[in-house]
């Protein structure tokens, strides 16, 4: 679920499709916090032969339950499929399908970058453009951390792809819904099923 | 009151009501062996565990009350793992208790483990491993009302031998605490009331039920559906009584050896009333070309049936039971109401064309003396008592099984519709027994599907259950040979099983049956007669039928339903 390298990670618009034909949908999932949750919802995933793109958990402010922040890639034909086959985990408490355009989303990135003395001003500078940290520093090397959009996280990789990456990870992403502005919801609450 | 987790697993079982459990013991579930014997539990001690699987289906399928089965970890559970996708597939609620190693040696690769909570994970509907004795009063609560409620299906749960042998304090849930579980019962009022009237306005209507109208109870409502508005019934592998065969609009079976008219009428339908069913490949054939004019009201308490494979005009997400019920009520309500429900006279005209042009055939009184397997059953049918059971493996008996017996009655067809598992029949009909010893239970078996559960009947001779095994032996894989005949060039390819090795005489002697063997058509009520009247033991009969014969009607596997080939007796393709 990290990428590697090569930062072609075409961002789709909602209901739109990126050149492979598949559009990115993401689901936040509600789910109990207890063992092997996870590998329930992956072994369905699997099982049904969809695609995770990249996957995000973490306990919510209630203990008792973890959120999930699943990125996928299907057919939005499918996506019907695929929520109603989760809210039949017992484990699953909600699904959210949050539209992108609706939505804060923010991934974080780490890259370990070769320098030498001339470029290592340059990578700073563009560390500053982009608001990330420097985490570590060593001769002829740097890490950087970057937390921002996923696109924004695209853009820096291409500019940094130059200097020479040595290691990247990135974590899946996490979302959430725009806060109103004009009283429309925004994301799609469906309910739980058996 | 201080009990070992193992007493807790007992008394909780007790709690919910089980008579009778199916299993075999090990290492690993020794502790709950013990106190059942202080229990009114029945145990039904299996030669394999997969047998305690079916056993569990058989009942439940027979009852529709939740079938149970414990067996030891690692090889045991392992073993158990077909029954469970069985029961998943064809929604059948059994409750599965396994073993385990103790907590402190699961990941180690302990004698006897096996990762069973992973295994069984995607063919349950849930399953749990108890990780303290406290917790089992709970989980076991849990897995009979995940089990049985919504659209049932087999749960498992995994008992450690030290969570068994520890100590806690008894208790009996007084509620059920499972937020993310809550199955919606009730069809949607205004999807009803739209569904009503698309009923009123169809000119060629048919009821499409699946076995969910049996597993929700559902048969008089049915009825009362199809009195009301005299719309004709096709009742798929899985709903086989669910509406009498010796209804003037019952149409029987459709799908790929489905009957002319059941299969057709769908096809030409405007308008399919799917109850419990879910567009299954083999009674759809090719999807694109399925019933192509035909509106689609889908009824089915799994949300994720609806649109899975082919997009409904009214999904209503309910069980089919109350869903029916409410339909009943709408069609006088409403918009609805006022409308009069188109004339279907026209229709079922067409209707008795197709029955009276292509019925069922098979060659009746063969010159060469053969024995058909069409004849055997049709005879069996027709000298069981009313209500009689008959489970079945799977191939062609099971379709000649589903073709030829006349299903007058719900929970009177124990088979594997959607897994396929070969050997169901007989731990099916052992179980059905068990669940119902007030009904004559016959199992019709093919010799392949014999060889792989037979053991069972041993159970059956010890415990004194007198199923009763037809056993279609015409020494081959039918069903297998049938598609290498049709679509191979006839190259027969490890099908071919003997007539004679084994001996089902003396094999099924040896396992303490009554066994008797027929060989020509007059023999074949005489022996039916004889088995018949044994009620103390499990009888087998041995039929050695002709075996060239394959099962028609046959949709071809990625055509569509348009192309019925009806065999030799009618020149083949329509």
């Amino acid at each position: 679920m990290t990428s590697f390298g090569t930062s072609v990670i075409p961002m789709s618009m909602p209901g739109g499709k990126n050149t492979s034909g598949v559009s990115h949908h993401v689901l936040s999932v509600l789910v109990e916090n207890k063992a092997g949750v996870l590998a329930r919802v992956a072994q369905l995933f699997s099982r049904r032969g969809y695609n995770i793109y990249s996957l995000a958990v973490a306990p919510t402010d209630d203990e008792n339950f973890s959120r999930l922040t699943v990125v996928v890639d299907l057919e939005s034909a499918t996506l019907e499929q695929i929520t109603k086959q989760l809210h039949k985990l017992i484990n699953v408490i909600k699904i959210t399908e949050i539209n992108p355009l609706e939505a804060v989303q923010q991934e974080l990135l780490l890259a370990i970058v070769s320098t030498d003395a001339q470029s290592r001003s340059q990578i700073l500078e563009l560390a500053d453009i982009f608001g990330a940290k420097v985490l570590d520093v060593g001769l002829e090397r740097l890490t950087l951390a970057l937390a921002d959009s996923p696109e924004k996280l695209d853009d820096f990789t291409e500019l940094i792809k130059g200097f020479g990456i040595v290691e990247i990870q990135r974590t899946g992403r996490v979302a959430l819904a725009k806060l109103s502005r004009s009283g429309s919801r925004s994301g799609i609450t469906k309910g739980k099923a058996s | 009151m201080r009990l070992t987790g193992a007493q807790a697993l007992i008394k909780s079982l007790e709690m919910q009501g089980t008579e009778v459990v199916f299993g075999l013991p090990g290492g690993a579930i020794l502790p709950v062996y013990d106190p059942l014997i202080d229990s009114p539990i029945r145990h039904i001690l299996v030669r394999h565990e997969q047998g305690a699987g079916h056993m569990a289906e058989g009942y439940a399928q027979a009852t529709n009350r939740p079938g149970v089965a414990i067996v030891t970890s690692g090889p045991a559970a392992t073993n158990i793992v077909t029954p469970l996708a069985n029961a998943y597939m064809d929604s059948v609620p059994i409750v599965v208790i396994t073993g385990q190693v103790a907590t402190t040696s699961i990941g180690t690769d302990a004698f006897q483990e096996a990762d069973t909570t992973g295994i069984t994970m995607s063919i349950t509907k849930h399953n749990w491993l108890v990780k303290d004795a406290s917790e089992i009063p709970r989980i076991i609560a849990e897995a009979f009302h995940v089990a049985t409620t919504g659209r049932p299906g087999p749960v498992l749960v995994d008992l450690p031998k030290d969570v068994s042998n520890q100590m806690m304090d008894w208790y009996w849930p007084t509620s059920i605490d499972l937020p993310g579980y809550r199955p919606t019962i009730k069809g949607h009022p205004r999807s009803v009331a739209a569904a009503a009237k698309m009923i009123k306005q169809a000119r060629r209507p048919i009821l499409y039920v699946g076995g969910g109208v049996i597993r929700s109870k559902a048969t008089e409502a049915l009825g009362a559906l199809v009195a009301k508005t005299n719309i004709p019934v096709v009742t798929t592998l899985m709903a086989r009584g669910a509406f009498p065969d010796d209804h003037p609009l019952c149409l029987g079976m459709p799908g790929m050896h489905g009957n002319y008219t059941a299969i057709t009428s769908m096809q030409k339908s405007d308008l399919l009333i799917t109850l419990g069913a879910r567009f299954d490949d083999r009674v759809t054939g090719k999807v694109s070309g399925f019933a192509p004019e035909a509106k689609i009201i889908h009824v089915d308490i799994d949300p994720a049936e609806l649109g899975k494979v082919r997009k409904a005009d009214i999904p209503i997400v309910g069980d089919v039971r109350l869903v029916i019920e409410d339909l009943i009520e709408a069609l006088d309500k409403g918009e609805a109401g006022e409308q009069v429900q188109e004339d279907l006279s026209a229709w079922i005209a067409q209707i008795r064309e197709w029955q009276d042009k292509f019925p069922l055939r098979y060659e009746k009184d063969p010159t060469d003396g053969t024995l058909k397997p069409q004849f055997v059953v049709e005879t069996l049918s027709s000298l069981a008592p009313p209500g009689t059971i008959l489970a079945s493996g799977v191939g062609q008996h099971q379709m000649w099984g589903s073709q030829y017996w006349r299903f007058n009655d719900p929970n009177t067809w124990i088979n594997s519709g959607g897994l396929g598992t070969m050997g169901f029949a007989i731990p099916g009909a052992i179980g059905a027994k068990v669940g119902r010893p007030d009904k004559m239970v016959w199992a019709v078996d093919g010799d392949g599907c014999f060889q792989m559960t037979a053991q069972e009947l041993v159970t059956a001779a010890s415990e004194r259950i007198p199923v009763k095994i037809a056993l279609l032996n015409n020494a081959y894989l039918g069903m297998v040979r049938q598609w290498q005949e049709m679509f191979y060039d006839e190259r027969y390819s490890e099908v071919y099983l003997s007539p004679d090795l084994p001996d089902y005489v003396k094999w099924a002697e040896a396992m303490g049956c009554v066994a008797l063997r027929v060989e020509s058509p007059e023999e074949v009520a005489p022996a039916i007669e004889k088995a018949n009247e044994i009620n103390d033991r499990p009888v087998v009969v041995e039929f050695r039928t002709d075996s060239r014969e394959k099962v028609f009607p046959m949709v071809a596997s990625g055509a569509t339903n348009d192309q019925v080939d009806l065999g030799p007796l009618f020149g083949g393709d329509l």
